[in-house]
């Protein structure tokens, strides 16, 4: 068990001009459950895999515990690898797969065999132990793969996307698994998704990435609550934040009816004329069309528990095509399609940003 | 999991293609055509075989369909050629077959090995020229092993110079070991296609399990023990029985590097030479291929087994 430190790590593909990871800087800490996110072509794989090895760092370093790993191999890394696609071997059965490093590391039989079953106990395989992995279903294949890392006992594990093959309901009972025999082992992991609500339910701290840069590394919560720009408020969050751009008067920003002022720190920020205020699907308040920002009911997504309206307001500068997500107050009566509302965004809930650059306005 | 998507896992056969093809071959027309065409094929060789049965001066006088109308069967040409000998050789076949195993086993071998790890080496360790090199293997192709010959004799018996720098020793072998040659030569004549053949179909092996052995502690030549030479055994028992073949009925390589000898000579040479000077002893060879022919037979079969699909099902979902 061992912390992970990027220090100011690159990789640039050979043939392309943009580095997929550009100076990623992270301290990952002693068991920690760290989550890389981002959208595809993030360079949340190719960091993962600058760690485990497989690809070369072109620039910077990378370290796990106190050892410099950046030019060493695969093998000798001590570090497991969850892979996408699982990568069993097909001709081996599961108990030769789980036992792979052990017998090429020349353990005795007994201790392999050993290991090997705990493992297998750990993850419900030991039913398929003598079978091979055509004869396996995607879950029980997916656990293969995890007791192919578990059994190793390594300093860090390392997952790329496990969950991305599984259907929609077993995904979410392997996530909680998963995350659950994470702090049970207590071992460092570096996991890599691109799914925004794997990241915050999984991790204990995540790193979101745009474009091979680190854009905000922190616990989940503080993500969603302070977003430090306009990408990561867009990206965290299902539904995605409402991001509206305004025009900045003397008195702050205004909102139809809502006024919303700027502190000095604040204005101070500003680089253009614009804020981008961000307002979460349940920061709003649902008034009569007199008292806020009149919208128009479009659809509304009945979710059970919660309800989403998709609104049209009327307000200028706000383009045709898009709508404002808002979560209906539960038990009260949800809004109807066609039917005129107001909007007012509570007070809390207001996110703002510098349209130009993109920051977060902090007061 | 169905029956498709395990095709689907092969990397050879698409399986939309394969069961176009099955259903094109299973018509009734299509049948028939291959039923002729099956017969025709192989009533040459029902010629020779019956032609082995008949006496010498019978086959001398008419064709083997006249067989049928005068039959008229002896085993003295299998005797002959089994125990006797003739044409001026005295003495069966057997050491000749010997012969012919003992070169065209290890040859099949040596040239397997070798292409397996240099079609490794090139599809999955990157190194500056790899691609390079496996096109200059690739076209090496083109070179006829008849030009070869005579700059290859040359080579075992005088060695490599540059003016008068010598580059590589004479190696002397053909006193001795022209069995050693004839090995040599084989296995050179092999690898361009070999090692293209086994590059495609190892290169055509998930990336992910690769890696996955890579960061299981495996190093390359672990990889390509435990991971790749299990998955490609079906390319591996094709191109074995290819170069079986071909070896076996090689008649130009063996001669020319083995001579006529009864410690190095193929049952091919022995075939040539049992027809005689004047070609007057036909039924001897027809005897004589019949037996050549039994140990490919087995050959094939022993490996036939081999040709087995869906071998990566279940390791990457596809």
């Amino acid at each position: 068990m061992a912390q992970v430190e990027y220090r100011h790590a690159t990789r640039i593909y050979p043939g392309t001009s943009a580095p997929a990871v550009s100076a990623l800087e992270l301290e990952i800490q002693d068991g920690e459950f760290m989550v890389l996110v981002g959208p595809s072509g993030s360079g949340k794989s190719t960091a993962l895999r600058m760690l485990a090895g497989l690809e070369a760092v072109d620039e910077g370093q990378i370290f796990i515990g106190d050892r410099d790993v950046t030019d060493v191999q695969p093998k000798d890394r001590d570090i497991a690898m969850v892979f996408q696609n699982y990568a069993l071997y097909p001709h081996m059965t599961v108990a030769e797969n789980i036992g792979f490093h052990l017998k090429i590391k020349k353990r005795p039989k007994a201790e392999i065999k050993q290991r090997v079953l705990e493992a297998a106990k750990l993850l419900d395989l030991e039913p398929y132990l003598d079978r091979k992995p055509a004869r396996l279903s995607g879950g029980q294949r997916q656990r293969v793969a995890m007791g192919r890392a578990i059994v190793r006992q390594p300093q860090v594990f390392l997952m790329d996307e496990p969950l991305s093959n599984l259907d929609a309901k077993l995904r979410v009972a392997t996530r909680t698994q998963i995350a659950s025999l994470q702090r049970r082992l207590g071992v460092t992991t570096v996991y890599v998704t691109h799914d925004q609500v794997e990241a915050m339910t999984m991790g204990d701290r995540v790193a979101v990435l745009k474009d091979g840069i680190l854009q905000q590394c922190d616990t989940p919560r503080a993500l969603f609550d302070h977003p430090v720009n306009v990408f990561v408020a867009g990206f965290m969050g299902s539904p995605a934040m409402n991001l509206i751009e305004l025009p900045v008067t003397e008195a702050g920003v205004s909102l139809s009816a809502a006024q919303i002022p700027l502190s000095p720190a604040q204005r101070a920020g500003v680089t253009g004329d614009k804020v981008t205020l961000g307002v979460r699907p349940e920061g709003w308040d649902i008034v009569s069309p007199a008292e806020g920002l009149v919208a128009t009911v479009e659809v509304v997504e009945e979710l059970g528990s919660d309800s989403y309206a998709y609104v049209t307001p009327k307000m200028e500068g706000f383009d045709d095509g898009r709508t404002i997500v808002v979560r209906a107050e539960s038990g009260a009566h949800p809004p109807q399609k066609g039917e005129q509302i107001g909007l007012r965004p509570k007070t809390a809930s207001v996110h703002l940003f510098d349209t130009t650059s993109g920051l977060r306005l902090s007061e | 999991m169905t029956a498709t998507t395990e095709v689907s896992d092969t990397p050879v056969i698409k399986p939309g293609g394969a069961k176009e093809v099955r259903r094109a071959f299973s018509s009734r027309t299509a049948s028939i055509l291959i039923i002729v065409l099956t017969i025709l094929w192989t009533i040459p060789t029902f010629g020779v075989f019956v032609t082995s049965f008949r006496p010498g001066h019978d086959v001398a006088n008419s064709g083997w369909w006249e067989f049928f109308v005068h039959p008229k069967a002896t085993w003295e040409n299998y005797h002959t050629v089994l125990f006797v000998g003739g044409s001026g050789v005295t003495g069966g076949i057997i050491p000749y077959l010997v012969n012919s195993l003992v070169i065209t086993i290890p040859a099949t071998l040596i040239s397997l090995t070798i292409a397996a790890m240099a079609a490794y080496c090139i599809a999955w360790i990157r190194f500056r020229g790899s691609d390079s090199i496996f096109f200059f293997i690739f076209a090496l192709q083109v070179v006829p092993l008849q030009m070869s010959l005579i700059p290859l004799q040359r080579f075992y018996n005088l060695g490599a110079h540059i003016g008068t720098v010598p580059i590589f020793p004479a190696l002397h072998l053909g006193q001795h070991h022209p069995i050693v040659q004839i090995w040599i030569s084989h296995t050179m004549f092999a690898l361009p296609l070999a090692v293209f053949l086994l590059h495609n179909f190892i290169a055509q092996l998930p990336r992910d399990l690769m890696e996955a052995a890579r960061v299981d502690g495996a190093n390359h030549f672990r990889i390509f023990r435990t991971i790749v030479l299990p998955l490609i055994t079906p390319a591996l028992a094709s191109f074995a029985i290819f170069e079986f073949l071909w070896v076996w009925n090689d008649l130009l390589v063996a001669l020319t590097f083995g001579g006529y000898n009864v410690k190095s000579t193929p049952v091919t040479a022995r075939l040539q030479q049992m027809i005689g000077q004047y070609g007057a002893n036909w039924q001897l060879l027809t005897a004589g291929a019949f037996v050549a022919i039994i140990i490919p037979l087995i050959v094939f079969f022993a490996l036939q087994r081999f040709f087995v699909r869906g071998l990566l099902a279940g390791s990457v979902k596809g």
